[in-house]
């Protein structure tokens, strides 16, 4: 793993100093398959940030947010130490660790060291679970852990312990392929309500998903150049939020914009919406955390 | 070939409740060959108005999608819709009416907004609930400094 907490900073000045700093430690590295230059990379792991799409899929190249943001941007992501969300993760780290609640037990106790077992996991959610015959996101996981197994409580969708605790395991997929997989129990009719309100106009401003993620990408909509729209690197701190953030509230967010009345946050909805999109945005490489504007 | 379009009353009822916020949708127009010939208030715009109106990201909003060389001063103006940079010359004043109070009647599908319609959306959010995006006068006033916009 890139950052280690043997590596501590004092909360407010790491950021300002990072924030200052902006050195890039990201090197240059070339991609044997496409032949492309310049992936970015961090701590030596390549992020593939733009790839073809299969046949079938709606948009002809698959790009990350990653390549809409500034310069400035993309550099406190590529550098751990310069990146806001690692505060949190540190948080994850130690929660990792510490027993909670009735059983007296921790994550660890169960899991383990937290880069052997936690590989790959952020790279399959949403992941369908036979047991709540629905899929789950990570989110979900992490509190059925602490209910049913750690007789804990669960945690709020946008605490700082919860978004600790997906910021650190999403980091164990940080440039695996996002891979969610569509065959299991009832996971297509989860992607086609997805579909569906993706294409949904909504809100007093009478907009769908897709018309600014699909139709409008790689334009200006006032001051914001439009993503596709893309999950890989939830939670992603956002310097307009200045603080971490997870893929529903963004969710909400662009909901709010254009004057809808948002979904809950861990709703049918929005997890039928989180199924499509990771799908929309299948092979990208996690990025979690991700540092947007 | 002409349409009759009505609004309800009501809505205009909960726009007066609800503050400033946003904008009563009320009252009927009649779409003649494309445009709207008729004043929605019975009486002209005022552009100066208008131009606040376009401004504001809580109204028009309307450098969100169009560039406006004459707006060169404010910054930020989006890529997503045509400059707006001579419309007057290549619309009639009917037709930017329309454009406006329901771009979707003109352009088939498109990304605009209708600026003067309150019903048949999907979940607006409560505080918006039957109202629109301009008021008449909101409208007239933006068509008003819309149409300054001439190169010839
Ligand atoms: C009116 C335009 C608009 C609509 C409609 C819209 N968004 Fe967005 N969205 C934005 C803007 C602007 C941003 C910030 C810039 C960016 O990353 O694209 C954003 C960002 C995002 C991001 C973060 C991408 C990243 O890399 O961090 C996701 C995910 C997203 N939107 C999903 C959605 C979904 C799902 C919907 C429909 C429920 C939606 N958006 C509707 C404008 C919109
Ligand atoms: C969310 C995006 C969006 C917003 C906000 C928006 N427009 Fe538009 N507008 C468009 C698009 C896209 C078109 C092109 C029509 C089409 O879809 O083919 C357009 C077309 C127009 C046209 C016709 C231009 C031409 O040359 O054909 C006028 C006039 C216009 N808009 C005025 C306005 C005004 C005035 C406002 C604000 C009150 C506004 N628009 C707000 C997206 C927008």
């Amino acid at each position: 793993m890139a950052f280690t907490t043997t590596v501590k900073r004092s909360v407010v000045g790491g950021v300002a100093l990072a924030l200052a700093g902006l050195g890039i430690s990201a090197s240059l590295a070339q991609d044997e398959e496409s032949g492309r230059t310049n992936l970015p990379s961090i701590e030596g792991e390549k992020l593939l940030t733009r790839l073809k799409s299969p046949q079938g899929h709606p948009l002809k190249w698959v790009v990350s947010g990653f390549e809409f943001r500034t310069r400035d941007t993309q550099a406190l992501q590529l550098d751990d130490f310069s990146n806001p969300a690692f505060l949190w993760v540190e948080r994850g780290e130690e929660a990792w660790s510490t027993a909670e609640g009735e059983a007296g037990k921790s994550c660890e106790s169960c899991h383990g060291d937290v880069e052997d077992s936690m590989k790959g996991v952020r790279a399959k959610m949403p992941k369908w679970s036979t047991d709540k015959n629905r899929p789950m996101p990570l989110e979900d996981k992490i509190n059925q852990c602490r209910k049913e197994r750690m007789g804990a409580e669960p945690w709020k969708w946008e605490s700082d312990q919860m978004l600790g605790m997906t910021a650190l395991i999403g980091l164990q997929s940080r440039g695996m392929p996002v891979n969610v997989n569509l065959e299991a129990g009832d996971m297509m009719a989860w992607w086609e309500r997805g579909q569906k309100l993706y294409y949904t106009r909504m809100g007093q401003l009478d907009l769908a998903c897709a018309n600014c993620h699909e139709d409008n990408n790689g334009k200006y909509i006032r001051a914001d150049l439009l993503s596709q729209g893309q999950t890989n690197g939830f939670p992603t701190y956002r310097l307009k939020w200045q603080k971490l953030g997870s893929l529903h509230r963004r969710f909400k967010g662009c909901m709010d914009q254009v004057r809808a009345k948002a979904y809950k946050r861990g709703s049918d909805e929005f997890v039928a919406l989180e199924v499509y999109t990771a799908w929309r945005g299948s092979g990208l490489s996690v990025e979690t955390p991700a540092v947007r504007q | 070939m002409w349409k009759l379009l009505r609004c309800l009353a009501p809505a205009a009822l909960l726009a007066l409740g609800a503050g400033a916020a946003s904008a009563d949708s009320s009252k009927s127009y009649e779409i003649v060959d494309g445009g709207i010939p008729a004043s929605l208030t019975g009486k002209p715009g005022d552009p100066a108005a208008g131009e606040e109106a376009m401004l504001n990201r809580k109204l028009g909003n309307c450098l969100a999608c169009h560039a406006v060389t004459k707006l060169k001063n404010h910054p930020f103006h989006g890529e997503i819709g045509p400059a707006l940079d001579g419309v007057a010359d290549r619309y009639s004043e009917a037709q930017l009416r329309l454009i406006l109070v329901n771009a979707k009647q003109v352009f088939d599908g498109t990304m605009m907004p209708a600026f003067y319609k309150s019903e048949g959306f999907t979940r607006v959010m409560d505080s918006f609930a039957g109202k629109s995006i301009l008021t008449a006068k909101q409208v007239e006033d933006v068509l008003s400094y819309l149409s300054t916009f001439k190169e010839h």
